[in-house]
């Protein structure tokens, strides 16, 4: 039966997910990740939060005297939370027509940013001469990496915006300016990457005593604390797990904090098979999934009915350095495995997709993004982050990486869309056949119904017919044309208010004062 | 309905590649309305001049051909708009004889013998049609001396080869040597298919090697009728 999107909500792409376990080896995962969460259990290093978890019903002793608690998670704990934690979560959008809705049934998926970069690389166009040959000349970008700021996160903002199959935006650019200091970098960080966005925006919180700040901000630019509820535009992001089966202090409270907003909360974990996990797939698998499971017993203790997302990021260590490795093989099978488990248990999932060692947009960075993006979409997890603009693994954001992985994921979307055919389709074909080999012989005309149906899909958006790869050009070429544009700033009273309203918001007059 | 009406109503059937009634056209709505066929059937029943009829095609593929230049429409599109005169023509055809309605030029097409492959062909047999040729198909796998023959009996102005397989298209140089010696000169022959190249068709005599229905279209507008 066709899955009808509800046409309030952003388009996503629907699969028929690819099932890579099968449901007795899902339910094995369960029933291992139960085991860890009482043997060895988790590892917490919060007396507070040791305290919920007791209050929820697990048992809890000291580990190491007033530093850090064992916390037993008994089965029926699980079962408990899973009962509660909502199974559809809406992402609001200053655009309510790009509001997103994550339902744990439905693998409908969704891609956007993440990481939070230290490096911006700039590019531009040059032309060079063979030295050779001084008649070949080609046309090429040459880059430039500037230190992450406030300015080119709303840069990026902006960009993926404009950016068609980038569903949400997860601030991506590090703030090293030096007016950012731990009391105003959360309010910049949402003011920078709400400015010019109007899809949904996330990130986390570095100082929990800024929360009601940034909260403050969604209000304003939503209008007021009712229409933030019916419409969220933001949510976080918090990984207070470090695996193995660890929950740290700052950010396990931070969740508590977080969790009694009522926004919805990514609750991550990464562990790196190969180091903090077992490499193989059984093995990673079961460690994560008990991870995130003991993070959703800690919201749904503090608030039952908590919007949370299933966080996962496994991810591969290579052999040479420890590094992570997100252009493995098994880094697409460990993220299509908890794709599955997240929908087992009936919470939507948070994955990974696009990220690699490539330091430049090019081949390489093609070959390590676009068949981990393909792969671990087919499996069906609704919202996967690092899909654009990443390049040496989470270091770089690349406007001009941005711009490709955009037309990439155009194609895997037209690539792994659900089959469209039903009866009354395939009757309408086949009297379509019976009509053409009775007359001309060519189905041409008959193609108008199908383009206007869009079934057929676009070719790839940088295809050329020249001789000579054309793509980093046009590429380039399209990136200058967005960012040229102004973009859909934020409406001037809200601006003014927002600086009126909120202290330590760096100037950002740059972008505002436009025209 | 007056005669200016039927022939505006012709043209926009073409531009919407409304063939006939059971065609949707361009929108998707124009199902159980008169198409091209219908309309050009009731304005020769009607006694409008096969002229006016033919100026109306070519205005019509004109704004068809802008549209296709101009994004708006992709190639299905042009194709339906030509499939539209296309057939239109043969229905025009007859009231043209002995009046001085000139087609554009005979083009005479075929896919050498060995070769079954048809589709480029028959799409550029929609678009000559469309762009006002008389065509003459002599279909597939058709030997060397089938289209000689054709060519002292129809006496084309043009000759187009097409082949998809490398094996044959070697048949294209036989089928050019065979038409020179039998002292058709004047022939302009094109060639086209996937593995032939200007090159290729420098090689063999040909005079033009194209590589869609476009380049067809394109190429033959810049010669004059023969004869």
């Amino acid at each position: 039966m066709e899955t009808i999107q509800e046409k309030t909500y952003r388009r996503s792409l629907e699969v028929d997910p690819v099932r890579r376990l099968t449901q007795k080896k899902i339910e094995d995962i369960h029933s291992k990740s139960c085991e860890l969460l009482n043997d060895p259990g988790i590892t917490c290093f919060s007396q507070k939060v040791s305290e919920i978890y007791r209050q929820a019903g697990c048992k809890t002793e000291e580990k190491e005297p007033g530093t850090s608690w064992t916390v037993r998670i008994p089965e029926e704990v699980v079962a408990g939370a899973l009962k509660t934690v909502p199974s559809r979560i809406v992402l609001g959008a200053r655009d309510p027509e790009n509001a997103l809705l994550l339902d744990a049934e439905k693998p409908h998926v969704y891609f956007g940013t993440g990481s939070e970069t230290n490096i911006f690389l700039e590019s531009r166009l040059e032309s060079f001469r063979s030295e050779q040959n001084p008649e070949h000349k080609i046309t090429y970008p040459v880059y430039h990496e500037a230190r992450g700021n406030v300015a080119r996160l709303a840069l990026s903002a902006r960009l993926c915006n404009e950016l068609e199959n980038i569903d949400f935006f997860i601030r991506n650019v590090n703030l090293q300016d030096e007016g950012i200091t731990e009391d105003n970098k959360d309010v910049n960080v949402f003011f920078a990457s709400l400015l010019f966005m109007t899809k949904h925006v996330q990130a986390g919180i570095t100082n929990i005593d800024k929360l009601d700040d940034v909260l403050k901000m969604a209000r304003i630019i939503a209008g007021g604390e009712e229409a933030l509820r019916e419409n969220p535009l933001i949510s976080f992001i918090a990984c207070p797990i470090k695996s193995p089966l660890q929950m740290v202090e700052d950010t396990a409270e931070k969740v508590v904090e977080i969790v009694q907003t009522g926004l919805p909360l990514v609750l991550s974990s990464s562990p790196q098979g190969g180091s903090t996990a077992p490499v193989q797939e059984e093995g990673i698998v079961a460690q994560i999934n008990a991870e995130i499971l003991a993070n959703i017993v800690l919201t749904q203790a503090v608030k039952p009915g908590a919007p949370v997302l299933y966080g996962a990021v496994p991810v591969r260590a290579r052999t040479d350095n420890l590094h992570d490795f997100y252009g493995a093989p098994e880094f697409i099978h460990y993220n299509m495995d908890c794709a599955q488990m997240a929908r087992y248990y009936g919470v939507p999932c948070y994955s990974s997709a696009g990220v690699g060692d490539a330091k430049r947009p090019g081949i390489q960075a093609m070959m390590e993004k676009v068949p981990v993006q393909m792969g671990v979409a087919s499996a069906g997890p609704q919202y996967i982050h690092y899909a654009v603009g990443l390049l040496d693994r989470t270091n770089i954001f690349s406007p001009l990486q941005a711009v490709l992985d955009d037309a990439s994921l155009g194609l895997i979307k037209d690539i792994l869309r659900r089959p469209r055919f039903n009866e009354e389709n395939t009757e309408e074909a086949v009297q379509e056949i019976r009509k053409v080999t009775a007359s001309s012989g060519i189905f041409a005309r008959y193609m108008r119904k199908q383009l206007r149906r869009g079934v057929v899909s676009e070719p790839y958006a940088f295809a050329d017919d020249e001789v000579a790869d054309t793509v980093l050009e046009q590429a380039q070429e399209r990136l200058d044309e967005i960012t040229a544009d102004t973009g859909e700033m934020l409406p001037q009273e809200k601006i003014d208010r927002l600086y009126r309203e909120l202290p330590g918001l760096l100037d950002l007059n740059r972008f505002i004062k436009t025209e | 309905m007056s005669k200016d009406d039927i022939l505006a109503q012709i043209e926009n059937t073409i531009i919407m590649g409304h063939l006939d009634e059971s065609d949707e056209g361009f929108d998707g709505d124009l199902e159980g309305t008169p198409g091209t066929i219908e309309l050009v059937e009731k304005a020769l029943k009607d006694g409008i001049e096969p002229g006016k009829i033919l100026e109306a095609f070519n205005s019509a593929m004109d704004v068809v051909g802008k549209k296709f230049e101009e994004g708006e429409y992709l190639l299905p599109d042009m194709l339906a708009g030509a499939e539209c005169v296309g057939e239109a023509m043969d229905i025009v055809e007859p009231y043209l004889m002995g009046k001085n309605e000139q087609k554009k030029g005979k083009f005479l097409i075929a896919t050498v013998k060995g070769d079954l492959h048809d589709i480029g062909k028959n799409i550029v047999i929609t678009m000559l049609k469309g762009a006002g040729y008389e065509v003459n198909d002599l279909g597939i796998d058709v030997p060397v001396e089938k289209i000689v023959e054709t060519v002292k009996e129809y006496k084309p102005d043009y000759l187009g080869l097409s082949a998809l397989l490398t094996t044959t298209m070697i048949e294209m140089e036989k089928v050019i040597k065979a038409v020179r010696e039998a002292g058709f000169e004047d022939v302009k022959i094109f060639v086209g298919g996937a593995p032939t190249s200007p090159e290729f068709a420098k090689k063999i005599g040909a005079t033009e090697h194209c590589y869609d229905a476009f380049e067809v279209v394109e190429k033959l507008a810049t010669y004059k009728k023969a004869g």
